[in-house]
């Protein structure tokens, strides 16, 4: 008998404009000690189906259709007295988020104690003493002297740990795991992937692990199955879903990811997420077109064009720092002695040669934002020193509001959804600069502009009559790099672009932004944590930690050897998609 | 935590001489001490040697100086009106007001938290008509529903005593209302009247909290763990509701106990705000001046205690504050 059994599951959400199905016939099984992956991009479903297993649909969902059999039992047929007590004592779930999945009030001890002692008769100090057990099986360090803390008290893995933890307490016969690892550097990742593994194996427990991240999936899965808009596309052993996958959708899914072992010019295309209809396409301003913008945004350097090209042979720096240090002094200073400060980035040492990408890779802490904020003037260094174009860059305070780099510099946020102002219209967004930037005072030609360089975006040019909640995050983010782009920048710093877009959208991303680097010859500060985009990206390569800089190398001497410790640990840690063929 | 109890009571101090300052300048500005003191036949020389005997002619620093010297020493003058010590009538006064605060405080409290915890997790007919009730409750004047609570308690049924405190216990200086029957019974209208705009306030806030913290992964992830629904809603959801509850109770509840001016004279309780309305109609600024630094004290001393709360439910701060 199989573990779980999900036959043609429907879910469906009730909305104003009728029903939206979020499952459609959905089918799969898993067995005990097995890791079966469910992976799709947003809005694919993959959550809805741990959500429906475990009975905790958001309302007003429900399940129109199909049965969850579990071990013979269909779930679907519990009342809810029964089925919360199923919860935690035979179905588990773990979340995405470690520092959010735990009460911030209650000691870790205490959120252990309360969820053993809730399935069993156990004593209050037994309890203890299986909670300290697990603690320790799951690689929690000192436990004894820290199972009387607060989660706060934890690091993001050791969090991620104590979630495992509590959810393995009450030994169950199925783990749901939503993302588990989404939120952890790559070399946490890896230990909690091992984790599971491990822990499967053992306690022989079925687990479902949702992921948008093929990587993961390449990693640990024994069977996978792909979901796109609530239903099945491809189901199967690993191997063969990811290696020889015979729907066209996993197959472009798979040509989207970005890979670690082989450099790529562009992205093979890929599934288009176009929901504009023909009256989006066929808006036009009059006069305006993808080639205009390329010209306008070309045409002051036109002038300068021959030493342009001569500096791109000569590969003069356009951006050099030396020996900087940021410092952030936390709260108010103390009545006595110094300030207690962290230092954010410490004796940093890089150029940016004109034209080039330079890839900047590090785990969460490592500086990498704070790095692209000092450049651009958001935050002050507190020492060291920093030139554009050879001459000296003053650092943001003190950065006249007029200065020329603030039009030269440019930045691309990671999140499209809290970079744009949902209050104006696109048209305004982009216009902004033009106008700020005294590009042009010209109502009609601002306007032209401003639809020139929608196209060139690939947007449709109707697209600056709406607001920016009416776009998917890749398209928002499209709208950001047209209004970086408006500004006529030298230099683009690009701060995770595209973290928080799906594969599919991310490879049209990484494709448009190569274009436009190839274009207009752009000179770009690329930030991201993930080493594979930074391989199809990057020239050359910097690697930070802790605010140090590790390594500096050209990106394909550097994927093919590095030298430093740390930058082969972090190679060797990415999930590899050693199952999926070129 | 010492630290951060010492800078509080060093920024108290400040609050307390801003609010001193403009006590002193209520008592000396707002006309002239002296002819507020005297009779009109009075003579001028009479007159000069009060001025002098109350150092009215000393600079105004050396002035309030004084003032405030008298202040800290507890001797706050005497009243126009009465001739009596303020500090006598501010004692006579004080305990009626700050029981009737407390009684309707635990009022709204065990009303509005239950009902605000109720109707965040209940949709239906129970939940929107204490919804509705409330807002009813908090869009009609207070003295309305005094009058109202008056007129349908003690006159139309005739169980409840309209006025006054009933019978009191001394306990030393103390008068308390709280240890006797009549006395209690006394309290339950205007207590009800003072509390319920307060007890509307906390359940809208609790309910808003709990809504949004129901919402949290964490609250998610216990669920799916099982835990059983009364420690999920009271020991892990309402518990993450406290900060900001208590943040507003307790604004609300130095609100409640300075200006029950209105449900004090309603009722005719005899407690400050029925001292400080009388001392408004005879311009006795003495004991209005009193009455504005006694109400910072405990608008002070209440955040005071709402910060230390802080200590008390959340790890985050007292953890920080160990370490910092």
């Amino acid at each position: 008998m199989k573990l779980l059994d999900i036959n043609k599951l429907t879910v469906k959400f009730p909305t104003r404009f009728g029903e939206f199905k979020a499952l459609d016939n959905v089918s799969l099984d898993v067995n005990a000690g097995e890791i079966h992956g469910l992976v799709g991009e947003s809005g694919a479903g993959k959550s809805t189906v741990g959500a429906a297993v475990i009975g905790l649909l958001q309302s007003p969902g429900y399940v129109a259709g199909g049965k969850i059999h579990f071990m013979g039992e269909n779930l679907c047929e519990l009342d809810a007295d029964a089925y919360h007590r199923l919860r935690g004592s035979r179905i588990s779930m773990i979340f995405q988020d470690p520092q959010t999945s735990l009460n911030p009030l209650l000691t870790i001890s205490a959120q252990l104690v309360e969820t053993i002692r809730q399935h069993s008769d156990l004593s209050h100090s037994e309890a203890l003493e299986q909670a300290i057990g697990l603690l320790k099986e799951t690689g929690l360090h000192n436990v004894e002297q820290r199972i009387d803390d607060y989660p706060h008290q934890f690091s993001g893995g050791m969090r991620q740990r104590v979630v495992i933890a509590l959810a393995l307490c009450t030994d169950p016969e199925l783990i749901i795991a939503d993302e588990p690892t989404t939120a952890l550097d790559v070399s946490v990742q890896k230990q909690i992937l091992e984790l599971i593994r491990t822990l499967c194996t053992t306690r022989n427990i079925g687990i479902i692990l949702i992921t948008h991240d093929i990587g993961v999936i390449n990693e640990i899965t024994d069977r996978v199955t792909v979901l796109r808009n609530g239903r099945v596309i491809e189901s199967g052993p690993t191997a063969k879903v990811l290696g020889h996958p015979e729907d066209e959708y996993t197959h472009a899914l798979m040509m989207a990811v970005p890979r670690l072992d082989k450099r790529l010019d562009r992205f093979k295309n890929i599934v288009a997420e176009d929901n504009f209809d023909e009256s989006d396409n066929q808006w036009q301003v009059e006069g305006a077109s993808a080639a205009l913008a390329s010209d306008w945004l070309l045409a002051e350097r036109k002038v300068d064009q021959s030493v342009a090209a001569s500096a791109h042979v000569s590969r003069s720096p356009i951006l050099e720092v030396n020996d900087l240090d940021v410092t952030f002094y936390s709260g108010q200073p103390r009545w006595f002695g110094k300030r207690a400060g962290f230092k954010a980035l410490s004796d940093i040492n890089l150029e940016v040669r004109t034209g080039e990408v330079l890839g900047i890779v590090g785990e969460s802490g490592s500086g990498k934002s704070t790095l692209a904020k000092a450049i651009v003037g958001l935050v002050d260094p507190s020492a060291g020193s920093m030139l554009f174009r050879g001459k000296a860059l003053p650092e943001g305070s003190k950065r006249d509001r007029h200065h020329a780099v603030r039009r030269q510099i440019q930045m691309v946020f990671q999140d499209p959804f809290s970079s744009l102002n949902n209050r104006l219209t696109v048209e305004r967004i982009i216009a902004e600069p033009i106008r700020f930037y005294g590009l042009s005072g010209d109502k009609k030609e601002i306007r032209k502009l401003v639809a020139s360089v929608l196209d060139l975006v690939e947007m449709p040019q109707r697209a600056m009559l709406k607001y920016p909640h009416q776009f998917s995050g890749g398209q928002r983010q499209r709208i950001a790099v047209a209004r970086a782009l408006v500004a006529r920048p030298e230099f683009l710093i690009c701060d995770e672009p595209t973290s928080a877009l799906d594969v599919s959208i991310q490879a049209q991303m990484l494709n448009l932004l190569k274009d436009l680097q190839q274009a207009f010859g752009l000179s770009i500060l690329f930030i991201s944590h993930n080493l594979a985009v930074i391989r199809q990206m990057a020239d050359r390569v910097v690697v930070l930690k802790e605010g140090r800089l590790i390594e500096t190398a050209e990106t394909e001497a550097f994927f093919n050897s590095p030298t430093d410790e740390y930058s082969q640990m972090l190679l060797r840690e990415t999930p590899s998609l050693s199952l999926v063929k070129v | 935590m010492l630290s951060f109890i010492f800078q509080r009571l060093l920024q108290s101090v400040f609050v307390m001489l801003a609010v001193s300052l403009i006590a002193f300048s209520l008592f000396r500005f707002v006309g002239d001490p002296v002819a507020q003191m005297v009779g009109q036949e009075t003579s001028i020389e009479d007159q000069e040697n009060l001025r002098e005997r109350l150092g009215l002619n000393d600079s105004l620093v050396t002035q309030y100086a004084r003032f405030v010297g008298n202040l800290t020493r507890g001797e706050f003058g005497y009243s126009y009106r009465t001739r009596q010590p303020v500090s006598e009538m501010i004692i006579s006064r004080l305990p009626a007001t700050l029981e009737l605060g407390f009684v309707s405080l635990i009022i709204s409290l065990l009303v509005g938290i239950p009902a605000g915890i109720y109707t965040a997790l209940k949709t239906g007919f129970l939940s929107n008509a204490l919804l509705v009730a409330t807002l009813v409750g908090i869009s009609i004047p207070t003295f309305v529903i005094g009058i109202f609570l008056i007129y349908v308690f003690g006159v139309e049924l005739g169980w409840l005593p309209t006025f006054g405190r009933g019978d009191t216990v001394q306990i030393g200086w103390w008068q308390s209302s709280l240890l006797s029957w009549d006395g209690l019974k006394s309290m339950l209208l205007p207590a009800v009247t003072l509390g319920i705009y307060q007890l509307t306030l906390t359940m809208r806030l609790v309910r808003a909290e709990m809504q949004d913290v129901l919402k949290t992964d964490y609250i998610k992830f216990a669920t799916a763990r099982g835990i059983n629904y009364r420690s999920l809603y009271v020991n892990h959801a309402f518990r993450n509701t406290l900060v900001p509850v208590i943040t507003i109770v307790g604004l609300q509840l130095g609100g409640i106990i300075a200006f029950s001016i209105v449900t004090e004279s309603v009722f005719q309780w005899p407690g400050m705000g029925l001292l400080f309305l009388d001392s408004i109609r005879y311009v006795d600024i003495p004991v209005m001046s009193v009455y504005l630094v006694l109400i910072a004290v405990m608008f002070v001393s209440i955040n005071l205690l709402v910060d230390l709360l802080y200590f008390f439910i959340d790890p985050r701060v007292r953890l920080k504050s160990a370490k910092g």
